[in-house]
């Protein structure tokens, strides 16, 4: 039984059904449970949340992930996967932390002071929702003292800045300082993203890295995950 | 079943209801004085027994001044058939057209003498040997017979291809003026299952052609109905005169009740007038002519306005294809056709580069555009054609392929109705209330419908442009396609049955 829902958990992830309402890529999963409902299901029934996790939806995340880079699925495909994910963790964060089940991890983003541009900045937090971390979007035009005192109290491990105007990619270098000021500069990975900054400018910052995309923040952050273990 | 071809809602138009009739009444004049120059007899004596006025002129070619009355011409178009049905040899590849509506069908042609191979050789910067780049290199040659096979062979492929009319001249060394007609139209026909429309080289040759035509379709009744070929004719020659041989073709073949598009070709500032209500008004008249004559001949023989129009350059006085105002001179064509009913065939496409490139795609697409835009029924928008109809490149037909594509699509008619209105507002309503509010989630439903267009085709990877490259890989590939050849026992009838065609196109005896 458990296994049936399992296995439905993950073929809905890769359709990127979120609830029973949504499309997926065909009609064949029509008006049956999506992920949210499934998800609780396999909670109600008992399921360990890590194999809810692992076997249903990273294993569906992967197969989309393969899709992806074969051209056979689009940018709206793999974000509706990702949403669905991220919905699921949502349902499972009170039962992963009774347990005790030890996450990815805590990301932050913000859009730097000045800057309202968040498209890209959305896109990375549905994606790295979906990849498994905590996210936690702080908005746009972010001053820093926001910035300082969200790593100060909330701990997160991540920080993740955007910056789309020249204008506005220096208030990146601004946050760095402050959070070196405030001695927490060591307590957070620092990446940045935009079509203002690149490689260059992260080192000149003293951010740990830049993104081209959001592809990039989850291979840059999962890469952190494997350096832990 | 017929093909789909493309539905112009509102077709672009650039004469009001009032310089349609102008022009029309012009025509008319133009008719009855000066009239027609015809040096073939025949048609002198059918224009004359309905009514002509005509009269001898003297020089060393025989020759008719023939001058058409406006009652004349207004009983002999009663009869054009206004929708007019071109078989194929596969009957899904059908095309129906009807004068009254902009339904728009991609054709192929002309007839090109050179074929243009390419090649991809790479090379090498000199002092930094990291650095390559593949450029294509475009070698012209004689077109042949085999040439004229491949190019059906990817046209049957080409999606955006509608009907296929001989776009290589076959200049083999044993093709002769006797047996040139039964070649290419076999050539053709046996690699392509869409309508054929070619010219016809020697008048003798109809009947073994219509007779390979009557074996393909399975029989006379059989071709009446599905008519899997057709002509095209140029008997004016600009200004005003009938040429003698092509005239007696167009009789016969019109007497054999087959399809035919009536077309003329006068280039304004040499064999027109350079001025846009000059040129319509001649075109007109030259084409009139013809259906009348079509008419008169076979009341009900199913004709197309035939209009190719093009402007002179000033530099050679040669056709400029690439002229803007050929492309305006081809939507007025489009437009006088429709006035009268008659399903139109028209040009695009043609341009003036020697090669594929910038030049080529930037006047190729405006016209195929704009033409498009009009609503011709059946438009020749040159596939692969260069340098004024010389040369044909099969790349260029693989990029013109996509570019229809973009254009078949742009041409779709917007969705606006109340239901697509209360559901786009219902979604506004509910992503505006999200955080991220973004439509996003919303465009899979349409992703995979093909209501949204795709990418251009051949985008290169990284800084390069590899539209070149992709579009022979993509060539090779079609290439490689097999097609559906002519069975094999009706292959043997037609050999047994029609003299002169070529043993090397028999593909069932090839190996041994
Ligand atoms: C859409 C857009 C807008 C929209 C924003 C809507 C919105 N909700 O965000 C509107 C119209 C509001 C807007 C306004 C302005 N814009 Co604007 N805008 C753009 C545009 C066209 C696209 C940006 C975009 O959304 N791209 C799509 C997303 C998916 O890509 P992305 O943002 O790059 O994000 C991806 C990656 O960069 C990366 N990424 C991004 N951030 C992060 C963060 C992290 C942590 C990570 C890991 C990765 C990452 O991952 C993302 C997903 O793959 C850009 C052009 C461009 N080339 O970027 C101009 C552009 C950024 N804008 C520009 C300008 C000038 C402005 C205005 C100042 C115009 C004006 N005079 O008012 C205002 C800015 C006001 C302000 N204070 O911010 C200029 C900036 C030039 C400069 N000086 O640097 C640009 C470059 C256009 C141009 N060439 O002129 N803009």
């Amino acid at each position: 039984m458990s296994k049936d829902i399992i296995a439905a958990l993950k073929e809905n992830v890769i359709q990127g059904r979120k609830t029973k309402d949504d499309v997926g890529i065909d009609d064949s999963l029509a008006d049956k449970p999506g992920v949210v409902e499934l998800t609780q299901q396999a909670l109600d029934d008992k399921v360990a949340p890590q194999e809810i996790i692992t076997e249903g939806l990273t294993a569906g995340m992967e197969v989309v992930g393969e899709k992806f880079s074969n051209k056979e699925y689009f940018i709206p495909d793999m974000l509706a996967s990702a949403e669905a994910v991220g919905a699921a963790m949502d349902i499972l964060k009170p039962a992963l932390e009774s347990a005790k089940v030890e996450t990815k991890g805590k990301f932050a983003i913000a859009t730097v002071k000045g800057d309202i541009h968040d498209i890209g900045k959305n896109i990375v937090a549905i994606l790295l929702k979906g990849a498994g971390y905590e996210v936690h979007d702080l908005g746009i035009d972010v001053p820093e003292d926001t910035v300082v005192d969200f790593v100060k109290n909330e701990k997160p491990q991540y920080l993740g800045l955007s910056a789309l105007l020249t204008t506005t990619m220096t208030e990146m270098g601004v946050v760095i300082k402050a959070l070196d000021e405030s001695k927490v500069r060591g307590n957070v990975k620092v990446l940045i993203g935009g079509a203002a900054v690149s490689d260059e400018f992260a080192r000149e910052i003293g951010a740990d890295a830049y993104c081209a995309d959001a592809f990039a923040a989850v291979k840059v952050l999962d890469s952190y995950q494997q350096a832990k273990s | 079943m017929a093909r789909e071809g493309i539905h112009v809602e509102r077709p672009y138009e650039r004469l009001n209801k009032d310089q349609v009739e102008l022009i029309h009444q012009a025509s008319m004049e133009i008719l009855q004085d000066p009239g027609l120059i015809s040096f073939n007899e025949e048609a002198v004596n059918i224009f004359h027994s309905h009514g002509a006025e005509v009269e001898s002129l003297g020089g060393d070619h025989r020759s008719w001044h023939v001058k058409l009355p406006e009652q004349l011409m207004t009983s002999a178009l009663k009869s054009v058939p206004k929708t007019v049905t071109l078989g194929a040899r596969n009957p899904d590849n059908s095309l129906v057209m009807n004068g009254d509506q902009p339904k728009v069908y991609l054709i192929t042609g002309s007839e090109t003498n050179i074929w243009l191979d390419v090649e991809f050789p790479e090379y090498v910067h000199k002092s930094d040997s990291s650095k390559k780049i593949r450029v294509p290199e475009f070698k012209p040659r004689r077109g042949m017979v085999e040439d004229l096979c491949q190019s059906a062979r990817v046209c049957e492929h080409l999606e955006m291809v509608d009907g296929f009319i001989r776009n290589v001249n076959i200049q083999d060394r044993d093709i002769t003026p006797e047996n040139k007609d039964v070649n290419k139209f076999f050539a053709s026909l046996n690699n392509n299952t869409k309508h054929f429309m070619s010219g016809l080289t020697s008048l003798d040759q109809l009947d073994n052609v219509v007779r390979m035509a009557e074996l393909i379709a399975g029989g006379k009744k059989q071709l009446a109905d599905n008519p899997i070929i057709s002509f095209i004719t140029c008997l004016v020659k600009s200004p005003l005169q009938f040429v003698d041989d092509t005239t007696s073709t167009f009789i016969e073949i019109c007497r054999r009740g087959l399809p035919v598009a009536v077309s003329s070709s006068p280039q304004a500032g040499t064999t027109a007038p350079i001025k846009e209500a000059g040129i319509m008004a001649q075109i007109n008249a030259e084409v009139l002519a013809g259906i009348a004559l079509g008419q008169l001949v076979k009341p009900g023989v199913p004709l197309l306005y035939g209009s190719v129009p093009v402007r002179a350059r000033m530099d050679t006085l040669s056709d400029s294809y690439g002229a803007v105002e050929t492309s305006q001179y081809n939507i007025d064509c489009v437009q006088m056709a429709r006035f009268y009913g008659i399903p139109n065939y028209s040009t695009s496409g043609v341009c003036d580069s020697k090669i594929p490139g910038q030049q080529s795609s930037i006047e190729r697409l405006f016209s195929d555009i704009v033409v498009a835009m009009s609503g011709p029924q059946y438009l020749h928008c040159a596939f692969g054609l260069l340098e004024c109809n010389s040369v044909f490149s099969l790349l260029q037909a693989v990029l013109d392929d996509a570019h229809f594509k973009m254009i078949k699509h742009f041409l779709k008619q917007p969705r606006v109705d109340q239901t697509e209105i209360e559901s786009v507002l219902k979604q506004i309503r509910s992503v505006v209330d999200t955080p991220q509010k973004l439509y996003i989630s919303h465009i899979r439903p349409v992703l995979r419908s093909g209501e949204i267009s795709g990418l251009y085709p051949f985008e290169g990877s990284g800084e390069t442009d590899q539209v070149f490259e992709l579009a022979f890989d993509r060539m090779e590939e079609l290439l490689a396609k097999p097609v559906q050849h002519i069975d094999e026992e009706t292959t043997a009838r037609i050999f047994a049955e029609v003299p002169g065609i070529l043993p090397r196109l028999n593909v069932y005896e090839r190996g041994s």
